[in-house]
């Protein structure tokens, strides 16, 4: 006999209500360029608010130049970043230079901005090993390929940093398809459990290659993820600059107080293909829907507000796509200079000391790339 | 009969047991409205619907875990792993779990999964899209490894793969997808696995290869041929179990063997081959049995690829040393 179904213990609408609740989006600055949200406002001299829009247009430049050279052949792999300047580059912003930052093949422009050379983004761009050799004193470690294995490395490098006493953090990103890894939640699990100083950005764009955000989980946020790790998680506007940095710093500012890490989720777009190599985002995204993103420009709002304020105008906008093609050209000319990558080269990174084996192949191969 | 590609093969192949077997499920990263990032599950969704092919969140273990969940209720999961240098995120569902699940049960349970994964060097990868990690496959026990070389293996090892009531990994050279095309009977057939196939016959020396190797094998063989030396050529298929017998019957004919893998040398699929020869066939052989592979390092940056790679030059050095042994 079918026992009665008992009155539910507790009232699941009225959870999903209070969880609804506590992650709504943070806006500062609407796509008209209007502050919305004075106090969360972040406190920014006009010099910074200029070197932010600087970056973000130099990075939309970046980002049209390196998909022309790749499809001329003169680059290699590259995931477009349009659209995202906002969460890529006000979050690493936020950061200081001994911060250490972890992310994906998506997030080569905060690398840049964290101090590695443009000419070597451009040879992790060609597959050659340079492009990886960060120099000394930048933080950073050369983009993840396999999804979210940097998260949980990101909690082990901010628990090495609480216990040398540094007053730094480590920030890792990934995306919405990334928030679905085992290693996701372990990351977020392992830097709560430890109260390590980490930041978890998110950039949700909506699509992890063909896959809409909707398809990665039943949970209406990726911020709300936080909770289960018992650490602190915030919904922003990822098209917003103003709100990445002051989420950003906010969370940098909690985990050098030794009160542990954030989960940051940022609403974001990607314009352009998933990467280059042959990617056809109308396959499974509408035409409605990159409008209905596009009106919500980083670089358009950004330019209002500071226009408004005296603080933009043509001339410097002009001067930044200049500088911007300079180094382009010179970072790429730098990196047709860089010798041809050999097999003999990658041998010898590959231990501290070569067994047998490689002691032999590399007489080999010494002799064939010498030909 | 329709010229296919090794891609379309596949395809067909997918859409011929989904047709058939209606526990048959598909399922992984993009593989269902954008077809799977190299297209081998095109328009399968649409015709068979989001219940039988569909779109998984972004986890890897997640794929493994629940393909081995499915098959415990009686379904026959074909999960797509996107590409297999991200086996290392799946490996205990592959390797720990449904290698195991007949054993650890007594017999009580099988695990009927075939894991579908692009794979293999040449075409300017970012890093672990490209390494050759059958032999991570091949040395774990309760797995059978399979590895075509042209469209029309592909398409009967496939649906054997399918139908097979043991865990298959089924492992689809990048380079081939679309390589070359050849004649594939539109109407099903299979190819059984674990058994090799000759695709060049000769006399004088045995070339042991599997993948994307045969082809540079072969183009090796015809060099020799007009150096005047008959070269057989054995495409293994399966790399788990290998067809023993062929091995034999053609070392004990040519007398002369090389084995040619793509992978790294160390601990691979070639070294179990030559023991296996040196095991049973060790008083037919003129010379030794040598290796021809890819070097002892990670796969390269795609920039040196090109060199790290073995090629038909290498294979023919090697031929050389043994033929002149
Ligand atoms: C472990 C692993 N699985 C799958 C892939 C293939 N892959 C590369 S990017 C991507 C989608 C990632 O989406 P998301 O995390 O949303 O980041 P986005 O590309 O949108 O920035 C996939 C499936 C990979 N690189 N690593
Ligand atoms: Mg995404």
């Amino acid at each position: 006999m079918a026992s009665k179904t008992k009155k539910a213990q507790f009232d699941v609408k009225k959870q999903f209500e209070a969880v609804a609740e506590q992650f709504q989006t943070l806006q500062v600055l609407n796509e008209e360029g209007e502050i919305v949200n004075e106090a969360a406002m972040p406190d920014l001299s006009d010099e910074q608010l200029q070197e932010l829009m600087r970056r973000m247009v130099y990075t939309r430049i970046l980002d049209q130049r390196s998909i022309s050279l790749n499809r001329q052949g003169r680059l290699g792999f590259y995931a477009p970043t349009a659209g995202q300047e906002a969460s890529q580059l006000a979050s690493q912003f936020a950061l200081e230079k001994e911060d250490f930052i972890l992310l994906g093949y998506r997030d080569v422009p905060q690398l840049i901005w964290h101090g590695l050379p443009l000419s070597q983004a451009f040879l992790f761009s060609r597959g050659h090993f340079k492009g990886n050799q960060i120099p000394e004193g930048v933080n950073v470690i050369s983009p993840q390929i396999i999804i979210g294995a940097q998260i949980i490395q990101a909690a082990g490098v901010a628990l090495g940093m609480k216990k040398n006493g540094a007053k730094s953090v480590a920030i890792t990103y990934t995306g919405d398809g990334g928030a679905s890894q085992g290693d996701f939640y372990e990351g977020l699990n392992f830097a709560g459990a430890f109260k390590a100083p980490a930041i978890f950005v998110v950039q949700n764009n909506r699509f992890a290659i063909s896959t809409p955000v909707e398809k990665q989980s039943a949970a209406q946020t990726i911020a709300q993820k936080a909770v289960a790790a018992g650490i602190p998680g915030i919904q922003v506007d990822g098209m917003d600059p103003l709100a990445v940095y002051a989420a950003v710093k906010d969370a940098r500012e909690r985990a050098i107080n030794g009160e542990g890490p954030t989960l940051i989720e940022t609403l974001t777009y990607r314009y352009g293909p998933h990467t280059m190599a042959g990617d056809d985002p109308t396959r499974y995204r509408t035409s409605d829907l990159d409008n209905e993103w596009e009106q919500k420009d980083p670089l358009v709002r950004f330019r209002k507000f500071l226009e408004k304020k005296g603080l933009w105008s043509e001339e410097l906008e002009n001067a930044t796509i200049d500088q911007a093609k300079d180094d382009i050209k010179e970072a790429i000319k730098i990196a047709d200079e860089t010798p041809k990558q050999k097999v003999t080269d990658l041998m010898e990174i590959m231990y501290e000391d070569m067994p047998y084996h490689l002691k032999e192949q590399y007489e080999i191969y010494k002799e064939k790339e010498s030909k | 009969m329709a010229q296919m590609t090794m891609i379309q093969a596949i395809t067909d192949a997918l859409r011929t047991e989904l047709r058939n077997d209606e526990k048959v499920l598909m399922f992984g990263e993009d593989i269902g409205v954008n077809g799977g990032v190299f297209r081998a599950t095109e328009g399968l969704q649409k015709e068979f619907g989001e219940d039988r092919v569909f779109d998984t969140p972004l986890a890897e273990s997640g794929i493994g875990g629940l393909a081995i969940g499915l098959a415990l209720t009686g379904y026959r999961p074909v999960p797509e792993i996107q590409f297999f240098g991200f086996v290392f995120e799946v490996m205990d569902s592959i390797a720990g779990q449904m290698a195991r699940m007949r054993y650890r049960s007594g017999g009580r349970y099988n695990a009927p999964i075939t894991v579908r994964s692009p794979f293999g060097g040449g075409v300017h990868t970012p890093e672990l899209h490209s390494d050759a990690l059958e032999g991570l496959m091949a040395q774990s026990p309760g797995l059978k490894v399979v590895v075509p070389s042209t469209p029309y293996d592909a398409k009967g090892l496939l649906i054997s793969s399918i139908r097979d009531n043991d865990p298959v990994i089924f492992l689809e050279h990048l380079k081939l997808y679309r390589a070359f095309r050849q004649e594939v009977p539109e109407e099903e057939y299979t190819i059984e696995i674990g058994k090799a196939d000759v695709k060049r016959e000769g006399t004088d020396l045995s070339i042991i290869t599997y993948g994307a190797m045969v082809h540079e094998s072969l183009k090796a063989a015809e060099e020799l041929e007009k150096e005047g030396h008959s070269v057989e050529v054995v495409d293994l298929r399966t790399i788990q179990p290998l067809d023993i017998e062929a091995i034999i019957a053609s070392v004990e004919k040519t007398g002369r063997a090389i084995v040619v893998q793509e992978a790294q040398k160390q601990a691979g699929v070639g070294a179990q081959v030559v023991a296996e020869i040196n095991d049973r066939a060790i008083l037919s052989l003129e010379a030794p049995v040598l290796r021809v592979a890819a070097p002892d390092t990670i796969y390269p940056f795609s920039q040196a690829e090109g060199v790290w790679l073995p090629n038909f030059k290498d294979i023919i050095e090697t031929a050389k040393k043994v033929l002149n042994f």
